[in-house]
């Protein structure tokens, strides 16, 4: 099962290794991740996305909050949360295609924020089936580069979540 | 407050954490530390070891006796990559220690500079925390900083690189007075919830047994474990690490257990309806392996200070994360003044499993056996002699047949199974322990990966016994060729070996031999009794196998006991 899990750590070099280190002694796989500091300097979020059985994922857990780095970690599929990713995406545009990238771009409340004689770059933020759906919908023009951020989460204000 | 070199700072933390030995070797990028050092010998011990890997094993050794964290500084690259094999040990039997390494200016980090190595990247997945210094000042709060998170919660190795503008550089000294890490709070405490819950398992098992773990040593709970166990009338078994946390000659004692454990051991395990485990981690040499079919009709307490190790292997019913001393106590202040136990049945059945397969030694022929050697020993050691054995057969056969009666009397590599550990660890015990009977017993294929450092042991006039079975193989290997790959012995036989006795004299230490049957009393006796560095070297039958053994990623019940027919 796929899990979005939030880390806080200290903003200080070598904990990306510290982090990556475990997944890759034990061979597991990284779907996402996202680092950037807080509103603290001193703090870091991470947000990981992986996928594991329940056995994986609280092992992983434990692991986490086992490293000295780690101030807290929280597995946000227990939550009622909100996700969010970035996508950039480079798309071929010769001139009789544009409208119709244009049209897609709309309806997915994308924006256009680079072109040229030969392509469009355009600008998507939503959670992962709307960054997917979108993917989907551009590549029939022939997708050149992509950057995503990696999903970021935070969890809701919500009474269930207390 | 006063100004300083790094390297000065260095020695002011060691002395204000307390430490008053550590082992290393000098080098370039810690030349300065060991210049400063004459200004510190009146104050700190320095072990000269011959090689790094040795000083770590000795740092080991040491904490696993004191109970305090182990000391090691050594310089960059070679020197630093060499401590990993001791860290890595250090760190999968949960022992203290600290390494300091020397590095490269922190200007060339990364350049390729002469001796340099990324010791942080090479240590992160050996080590429970490391550390880059990288401006002076900084120093002695890592170093403290090391020191709590290497001796707190569930002990482990930490390396602190300090590179060498940092060692050479001068600013104010700045000790702590506190350690405060807000992604570092061990919890000692267990749950009261979980406290009940297990105090209710305790008191409806019929056949409970404890699993116990070195975990009750680090914590320095065996009184408390005993008295849980008076109380409660629990038969124990112990593990690998665990060995010496419960005495051996106590009538509620079954066996070691695992993978060469008793047949009883592994039995009462097996059979038991609730496993009450303390400061172990159910790995595959514990359980066979065989995880889902480990004790199929018990429901398991587990004890542990580490979280991680809840749940790992083995499912368990009733986790209590905390210190072993502290959870054993809450346990005894939960149950009733008053039990009503009836064990007759379980203990006579236990007692049945001993009888029917009992762990005997062996003499029986013109070849002396390890297993009546180790037994000999048993009888011939002091009362609370430290044993520090290497790794293979002879390891297995001193926990099955050496009685360990008190705490921190058996060091050895559980966990890593390094070979090489026993000679730099028993001389590491020997500091920590200088009154004490140490003995180093080794096999001749471990005693070759470390032997360098009886210079050490006679350049410190050490006064350490090593015993050195000689059966001209890699024992162990040899048992598996035999055993599972038809008797191809291949690689596991050695064409030369150096003569002990006068290697051992080569050092200026005392060699001793003992080749036939009966000569071996006298040899172990006057051995035990000579002083200084004594190397006695016990020529063994190299056909005798460890048994009983359970078949490899087999249940605890599955137990080959005596030898299989390879003719």
């Amino acid at each position: 099962m796929r899990h979005t899990i939030s880390i806080l750590v200290d903003n200080e070099s070598g904990v990306l290794s510290r982090i990556a280190g475990l997944f890759s002694a034990r061979g597991f796989n990284i779907e996402s991740l996202n680092v950037a500091p807080t509103h603290d300097p001193d703090t870091s979020r991470i947000t990981l996305v992986t996928s594991g059985d329940e056995y994986v994922i609280q092992q992983i857990i434990k692991r986490f909050n086992n490293m000295v780095n780690v101030i807290k970690v929280t597995d946000l599929n227990e939550l009622i949360r909100v996700e969010r990713e970035m996508v950039l995406i480079k798309v071929d545009a010769p001139k009789d295609s544009r409208d119709e990238i244009f049209r897609i771009a709309e309806v997915f409340r994308a924006k256009v924020v680079d072109l040229s004689n030969k392509t469009y770059t355009l600008e998507l933020t939503g959670d992962v089936d709307k960054v997917s759906g979108f993917i989907e919908m551009l590549a029939q023009f022939g997708i050149k580069e992509i950057a995503r951020t990696g999903t970021v989460a935070m969890a809701r204000e919500n009474k269930k979540n207390k | 407050m006063a100004r300083m070199l790094g390297a000065q700072m260095f020695f002011e933390t060691l002395l204000h954490q307390g430490v008053d030995i550590i082992f290393g070797l000098p080098g370039g990028y810690v030349l300065k530390v060991y210049d400063v050092m004459t200004g510190y010998e009146d104050r700190i011990k320095h072990v000269l070891a011959r090689h790094e890997q040795a000083a770590t094993h000795m740092a080991d050794g040491y904490a696993r006796v004191s109970g305090k964290p182990g000391v090691v500084l050594c310089t960059s690259g070679p020197a630093a990559t060499n401590t990993v094999t001791g860290i890595a040990t250090a760190q999968m039997d949960s022992s203290a220690i600290v390494v300091f390494t020397g590095q490269v200016p922190t200007l060339y980090l990364g350049s390729d500079a002469f001796q340099e190595a990324d010791h942080i990247g090479i240590t992160m997945p050996c080590t429970k925390h490391n550390y880059l210094v990288r401006k002076t000042v900084d120093l002695p709060k890592t170093m403290l900083e090391a020191f709590h998170i290497a001796s707190t919660g569930r002990p482990g190795p930490v390396l602190v690189d300090m590179p060498k503008d940092v060692l050479i550089g001068e600013d104010e000294l700045k000790i702590p007075k506190q350690i405060s890490l807000r992604g570092y709070k061990p919890n000692l405490k267990g749950n009261s919830g979980q406290i009940k819950k297990a105090v209710d398992l305790l008191l409806k098992a019929e056949r409970p047994v404890i699993f116990c773990g070195g975990g009750v040593i680090c914590a320095n709970a065996t009184k408390d474990l005993k008295k849980f166990v008076k109380k409660l009338k629990i038969p124990v078994c112990c593990t690998l690490m665990g060995l010496g946390a419960y005495p051996a000659d106590d009538p509620l004692y079954v066996n070691f257990l695992g993978m060469h454990g008793s047949y009883a051991a592994n039995m009462t395990i097996h059979e038991s309806d609730l496993v009450v485990s303390i400061g172990a981690r159910f790995d595959d040499r514990a359980t066979g392996g065989r995880f889902d079919e480990f004790a199929p009709n018990a429901e398991i307490i587990h004890i542990d200070i580490d979280p991680a190790t809840i749940d790992k292997n083995i499912h368990v019913h009733c986790p209590i994360v905390g210190d072993a001393k502290i959870v054993l106590n809450q346990l005894m202040d939960a149950l009733p003044a008053k039990i009503k136990l009836d064990r007759k049945q379980w203990l006579s059945q236990i007692k049945e499993w001993d009888e029917k397969h009992p762990l005997l030694p062996n003499q029986n022929d013109h070849r002396i056996k390890t297993t009546y050697t180790i037994d000999l020993l048993s009888k011939l050691a002091d009362d609370d002699a430290i044993i520090v054995s290497d790794v293979g057969q002879h390891q297995m056969w001193l926990a099955q047949f050496y009685k360990f009666k008190h705490p921190r009397t058996w060091i050895n590599s559980g966990g890593l199974g390094t070979m090489g550990f026993s000679l730099p660890a028993a001389m590491g015990a020997k500091f920590a322990a200088p009154n004490r009977q140490v003995i180093s017993v080794c096999g001749d294929g471990s005693f070759q990966m470390n032997f360098q450092e009886l210079a050490t042991a006679v350049e410190n006039d050490m006064d350490l016994k090593i015993i050195v079975f000689n059966n001209g193989f890699h024992g162990m290997v040899r048992q598996w060729q035999t055993m599972f790959f038809d008797s191809n012995y291949s690689a596991s036989k050695f064409g030369v070996l150096p003569d002990f006795v006068k290697l051992a004299e080569s050092f200026g230490a005392t060699g001793l031999k003992a080749e036939k049957p009966d000569e071996l009393e006298s040899t172990l006796k006057e051995g035990l009794s000579t002083d200084g560095v004594v190397l006695i070297e016990i020529v063994v039958d190299h056909e005798e196998m460890v048994y009983p053994m359970i078949s490899p990623g087999g249940a605890m019940n599955d137990m080959i006991l005596q030898p299989v027919d390879v003719a």
